[in-house]
């Protein structure tokens, strides 16, 4: 093989498929990057068995071939070379790859391209089209809920489906839970529930970052593929069941809070300064138009805050992890955000003035 | 720095103008070193507490040897000395035990006899500093750094008092070690066990630990000393003979560690606060189990355990685990990180259910045991959205506390409970049942 390419293109490719590639790997050629090169354009391909991205770019193939090099290295040469840069790939007589740029000149070690694994994906039954920023949005509002804990393993991603006419987006770990919708994208109509992995979401986000354009979503029973432009990212699917999430959201709480966002988020920052601890519970207490956040810190002391708000219902307590409470005011785009309350023991609707397709629940602490 | 060795009398710890005969007490028990006036951290470590204890309290056993441990298949918690010349050691489990000393006298540990009695041993420490950082129920570090004035006496003379005091009052022997840092002081309290004083100086001390293995130095365990020795490096001066950046380069955080350590280099503060860095109760089978409805009444009878141990100090863990050991005793752990620090037993069961179940297939346990870590102060009960019980679980728990509290720990317990006791009361031996925690 031997080709060259400019160092932008090679960036560009590099970054999208690089950042699936496991920094430690049992299996070394999971390191690589496949890289093949035929009819003017260069082929990469990384994977980790689980995600495989793949993208294409323009490239002069002075002599086609397949070869697979270190990912981060090669991806790190590419950054580490100036604007505007040629670069020079080709096999040099022991078989190891030179890249060359200007008067810079790397060796790097090849692993046969056959050894490669390729994920074979097929029986695709259902496929759409929406726009990178419906899909950015969806998986914004929901991430930041997904379980990390092992054993219910089904919520360690994003539960997607169709519903009632818009595509759904639920992500929870037991102790809060993100919802969010769009309109149903055409073709998307009976798309069977989906979870898709974390990591996945993470990549498929990188890769739609800045996009305006639109992104074919693939689905078959096992496997998600979405494609946007040269780039395609082909994912397993978490092979279990969501939970019936439609019953943990409360449906008759009527106490409602409504408060100043910023105001609320900024209070509960401060408040919660008092602890030193990772986690910490705070104490929302409400009467009348009033709303008094404590912090009671055995050790590193307390703190407390009243705030304005719109409530006027009968007065109560109820406790809840500071850091849930913020992640949840990260995602409120209005001025207002809508507590629905029950009691001190039952789950919080929360709701955003602005954004009538999204909600959040949260569990409450018993302090 | 003065060359005039200092010399105290151990029996009336009054200084010596002319060792080795005191002239106040007519003692010839004296304890000198050059350096013994500047040295102030100190460990001090009860001498085979638990079966000392037992030796006190009961005169007719004082001339045996005595094994304190649980059941035949437990392992030895401590055995006085006269059981140690026949070879047995604490962690020795009990079979192997009694194989080398069969005319030891067994007795089944009275934690809470022992409790007390550390406690106060503690409190006796807590009159000389208040840097006394536990290492466990019956050793301590001491920093007497600057208590000189305060008690008009040298920290080696506050020491000799204490191991005096605790031999008076509580009728136990303890060992002292003096020296300039915790590393030395605690090697040094090794040295002249039981009831022993031993003194490492900066002149001495480097002379001393030269041609000790490279496992003398505490963290150094079989897997290290293997790696170290395929490196050559066998013992503590071979260590000296690498560069800092070399040891670093190669064996990574530990490799400077020890590099430092071997020049006797620790700069560990006394900690009154002691970094408990896990909470966790375990328990050894009289008979091995393998049916997990069996294992689970066990399990939860030690989340409960390991909760009220939580409660008790105020503490919750973020990260689960499940211990298990099998037949061969191949040692299993599978923990859980949870989202957030949890307490309540009802919360550890669930957790470790799962995972019991992914062990408990067809194989038989000798060992079970359940425990929490990653630390922090209790964040509060959480429930759990999929779980709509697990709320007023919750409350179920804290309130049968409330009751346990008022009216005994037995006054309310769960089924489950009362079935994994009534299956253990079968095995008269086991130790699970009885033995009270003490909440301090």
């Amino acid at each position: 093989m031997k080709i060259a390419i400019e160092r932008a293109d090679l960036l560009k490719a590099l970054g999208h498929v690089q950042s699936v590639v496991e920094r430690r790997n049992t299996i070394p050629i999971l390191s690589n990057v496949l890289m093949s090169a035929q009819d003017g354009k260069l082929h990469f391909v990384a994977t980790d068995l689980d995600i495989e991205i793949s993208e294409s770019t323009s490239a002069s193939v002075d002599a086609p071939g397949d070869i697979t090099a270190p990912a981060h290295t090669l991806y790190d040469i590419a950054r580490k070379l100036p604007d505007g840069a040629q670069v020079s790939l080709k096999i040099n007589n022991e078989e190891r790859l030179d890249v060359d740029a200007g008067r810079a000149h790397f060796t790097l070690p090849l692993l046969p391209s056959g050894d490669f694994p390729k994920m074979t994906a097929d029986g695709f039954t259902h496929e759409f089209d929406m726009s990178a920023a419906d899909l950015r949005r969806l998986i914004d509002k929901t991430k930041f809920a997904i379980s990390t804990e092992e054993t219910r393993y089904y919520l360690n991603g994003i539960y997607v489906h169709a519903h009632d006419g818009v595509l759904r987006a639920v992500a929870t770990d037991g102790h809060r839970l993100a919802l969010s919708e769009t309109a149903l994208p055409n073709g998307a109509a009976g798309l069977p529930g989906v979870i898709i992995p974390r990591k996945t979401v993470a990549e498929v986000r990188r890769l739609i970052d800045s996009s305006d354009g639109d992104v074919t979503i693939s689905v078959s029973d096992a496997k998600i593929r979405f494609t946007l432009g040269d780039a395609v990212l082909t994912s397993k699917l978490i092979d279990g069941t969501f939970p019936d999430y439609e019953r943990v959201i409360p449906r008759n709480n009527d106490r409602e809070l409504v408060i100043d966002n910023k105001v609320f988020a900024d209070a509960v920052d401060r408040v919660a300064t008092i602890s030193a601890e990772k986690s910490r519970s705070i104490k929302l207490s409400l009467s009348q138009d009033s709303l008094s956040l404590v912090v009671n810190n055995p050790e590193s002391g307390n703190a407390h805050e009243d705030l304005m708000v719109d409530y006027g219902d009968e007065p109560i307590e109820i406790g809840f992890n500071a850091k849930y409470l913020l992640d949840v005011a990260g995602q409120i785009e209005g001025r207002d955000a809508t507590f629905m309350l029950d009691g001190p023991a039952s789950p919080a609707l929360v709701r955003d003035s602005e954004d009538k397709d999204s909600l959040f629940v949260l569990m409450p602490l018993r302090v | 720095m003065s060359d005039i060795t200092v010399s105290y009398c151990r029996d009336c710890i009054s200084p010596l103008p002319e060792p080795p005969h005191c002239l106040k007490c007519d003692g010839r028990n004296p304890l000198s070193h050059p350096e013994i006036s500047q040295l102030s951290i100190a460990h001090v470590d009860c001498d085979a507490f638990y079966a000392s204890i037992e030796k006190r309290d009961n005169p007719s056993i004082a001339h045996k040897p005595v094994i304190v441990g649980g059941g035949t298949r437990g392992v030895v918690s401590a055995a006085c000395y006269m059981a140690r010349m026949y070879g047995v050691r604490s962690a020795m489990p009990m079979f192997k035990a009694l194989k080398a000393c069969p005319d030891a006298v067994v007795i089944k540990p009275h934690m809470n006899k022992y409790a007390e009695d550390g406690y106060k041993i503690r409190n006796m420490m807590k009159t000389l500093t208040p840097l006394v950082e536990p290492l466990s129920i019956d050793e301590a570090f001491l920093d007497l750094t600057g208590t000189e004035r305060l008690h008009g006496r040298s920290p080696a003379q506050s020491l000799l008092k204490l191991q005096k005091e605790i031999l008076q009052d509580i009728g136990v022997t303890v060992s002292v070690g003096l020296s300039y840092n915790k590393f030395l002081a605690k090697t040094a309290s090794d040295l002249d066990k039981p009831h022993g004083f031993a003194v490492l100086g900066r002149a001495d001390a480097l002379d001393f630990l030269k041609n000790k293995p490279v496992d003398f130095i505490f963290g150094v365990g079989p897997a290290f000393a293997r790696s170290l020795s395929k490196a050559g490096i066998h013992s503590i001066a071979d260590v000296r003979k690498r560069e800092d950046s070399d040891m670093m380069k190669r064996f990574g955080e530990s490799g400077l560690r020890l590099a430092r350590l071997s020049r006797a280099e620790d700069t560990r503060r006394v900690n009154p606060v002691s970094d408990r860095k896990s909470v966790s109760a375990e328990t050894t089978f009289n008979t091995d189990i393998g049916d997990p409805d069996l294992l689970k009444d066990r399990l939860w009878l030690l989340c409960v355990k390991t909760a009220d141990r939580a409660k008790a100090k105020d503490i919750a863990g973020r990260v689960v685990t499940l211990k298990l050991k099998t037949r061969s005793f191949e040692t299993i752990t599978r923990r859980r990180t949870l989202a957030q620090p949890v307490q309540l037993a009802d919360t550890i069961f669930h957790t470790l259910e799962p995972l019991l179940d992914k062990e408990a297939n067809g194989r038989k346990f000798r060992l079970l045991g359940a425990g929490i870590s990653d630390l922090s102060a209790p964040l509060g009960d959480s429930g759990d959205l999929l779980d709509p019980t697990a709320f007023k679980r919750g409350i179920a728990e804290r309130a049968s506390d409330k009751a346990r509290a008022k009216f005994g720990k037995d006054a309310v317990v769960k089924g489950r409970e009362l079935r994994a006791r009534r299956k253990s009361s079968n095995n008269p031996k086991t130790i699970l049942p009885e033995k009270p925690e003490r909440n301090s």
